[in-house]
């Protein structure tokens, strides 16, 4: 038991509960139309928001992880997208992350093994976990398009065709699934969601690290896959009612239909919520990732010479001033100077030659 | 300065594809389709099962008829109301609903749903008329 993810849990059964009496109470209109129109609302006034914030902090100072050797002299092979120095070579870094984790794809593991042998294992689960779980919620959402279209565009019919190239039909009449064709997409989510929860779970450093903030939106998306898959191949909807609706949201004449059962509300309203709940949360890597300073920078110090752009000019006296304003005062108590005054009439020369040598001496 | 200006390009970018519906639409209204029934059908009244059942099982009726059918061999399908039909698509459903081009290609269409009754289905005599 641990009161983070209870805490979560209970959040996302009482949002059901919520949604639930609602929709038995007949506020049809409050979660079909007022909740989604406020959540997407201040899920995209929120996100702007969010990211001019971040525009606005200083980045003075290359700070970016390198994973490779700088460039350097030419002999030295140069890890161009581990620590690019140009700005294309940022970019391709940049995209690499952003498609493939490849900062989540370097996770190690430290094992120590018998005799006191140190080992490092490449721990690439999270890395396939996190990889199933974004692209599947990118198909889901593509997919989705179907409801807010009209005509629904070509690319969503493709991803659906590919989505559903696997056929599996279980048709007896106590029990049927696979009908409308089985998209993967959506059991990948659902099981990756399992999965990264699961991790959190189980493994006691990562469960250490996890707060109920990271343990929400992953039972929120479980459920909105859950009501989701729910909807589509065992408590089913009226497709048409429920596009009906959706069309309604997007060219700005909502109505509600007759048909669209209670689930339907329950998933819009965990969609709105994950909406309204993303600007507030650690769901904004989606914004944040193009502005991570220790992926995006360039790693050119070595090459260009970053100055502080906020330094203002510093009234400074150098010790060649003190000395000049000084220097009588210095030889008087004997005291070393680096510049010695012209030498006036030479007279008795020898004790000076006797001094400058020890000085060197000194300052070495 | 210019990274400013590269952070702007990039919400820009971002909420063009968050209101992708809300304009790709351009405020069209897109109500669902009308179910246009023939004269047959509006005179039997009822359909096999009712109304909202059939609205949102029908696909999953069609295939357990397949596969009672093809597998088993039984062709007689008792409804909960007790009555019984024949368990066929092109002389059952489309005997009434023979409006296959208003009665089921309008709501697929409007759904993104392509079913794969019309592989094999396309010898509708009533559809051809």
């Amino acid at each position: 038991m641990n009161a983070r993810y209870m805490v979560s849990l209970v959040t996302v059964i009482v949002l059901f509960l919520i949604a639930w009496a609602g929709t038995a109470l007949g506020l049809q209109v409050l979660f079909g139309i007022i909740i989604p129109y406020a959540a997407l609302l201040l899920f995209i006034v929120g996100f702007i928001y969010r990211v001019m914030n971040w525009s606005r902090s200083a980045v003075p100072f290359r700070i970016p992880t390198t994973g490779g050797q700088h460039k350097s002299l030419p002999w030295f092979t140069h890890a161009q997208f581990d620590c690019p120095a140009t700005k294309w070579q940022v970019v391709v870094r940049m995209a690499l992350e952003i498609l493939t984790f490849r900062s989540l794809f370097r996770n190690t593991r430290m094992k120590l093994k018998e005799g006191g042998r140190l080992s490092y294992q490449l721990e690439i689960f999270l890395w396939v976990g996190a990889l199933a779980f974004h692209y599947a919620f990118l198909a889901v959402l593509i997919r989705h398009l179907r409801f807010f279209t009209e005509p629904v565009p070509f690319f969503v019919q493709l991803i659906e065709n590919i989505d559903s190239f696997f056929r599996v039909e279980i048709i007896y009449p106590v029990f049927k699934f696979g009908i409308p064709g089985v998209f993967v997409s959506g059991i990948v989510l659902l099981l990756a969601v399992a999965y990264l929860f699961l991790r959190r779970i189980f493994t006691p450093q990562v469960r250490y690290i996890s707060l109920a903030s990271d343990y929400f939106p992953l039972f929120l998306i479980f459920g909105i896959a859950l009501t989701g898959i729910l909807m589509r191949y065992i408590t089913k909807i009226d497709v048409t009612s429920a596009k009906a609706l959706t069309m309604g949201l997007v060219t700005f004449r909502p109505t509600i239909p007759e048909g669209v059962g209670t689930i339907f509300y329950i998933h819009l309203f965990f969609v709105s919520v994950l909406l309204a709940y993303f600007p507030f949360s650690k769901l904004m890597h989606l914004g944040g990732i193009f502005l991570s300073p220790t992926r995006n920078l360039t790693t050119d110090t070595r090459t260009k010479r970053h100055v502080n752009p906020w330094n203002y000019p510093v009234p400074v006296h150098t010790y060649e001033e003190y000395e000049d304003e000084f220097r009588d005062k210095m030889i008087e108590v004997g005291l070393p100077v680096e510049k010695m005054p012209e030498p006036e009439p030479v007279k008795e020369d020898a004790p000076a030659k006797d001094e400058t040598p020890a000085e060197e001496e000194e300052k070495e | 300065m210019s990274e400013k200006k590269l952070i702007i390009l990039g919400l820009i970018i971002f909420v063009v594809i968050v209101t992708f519906p809300l304009w790709y639409n351009r405020g069209k209204a897109a109500p669902a389709p009308e179910r246009i029934l023939t004269d047959k059908a509006k005179a039997a009244k009822v359909c096999v099962r009712s109304t909202d059942y059939m609205k949102a099982e029908h696909m999953q009726l069609l295939d357990l008829w397949r596969d009672s059918v093809v597998r088993q061999g039984t062709r007689i399908y008792v409804s909960p109301s007790g009555k019984e039909y024949n368990m066929s698509l092109s002389n059952r459903c489309l005997d009434c609903h023979s409006n296959k081009a208003e009665f089921c290609d309008r709501c697929h269409n409007y759904a993104s749903v392509r079913p794969y009754c019309w592989d094999c289905h396309i010898d509708n005599p009533k559809e051809t008329s």
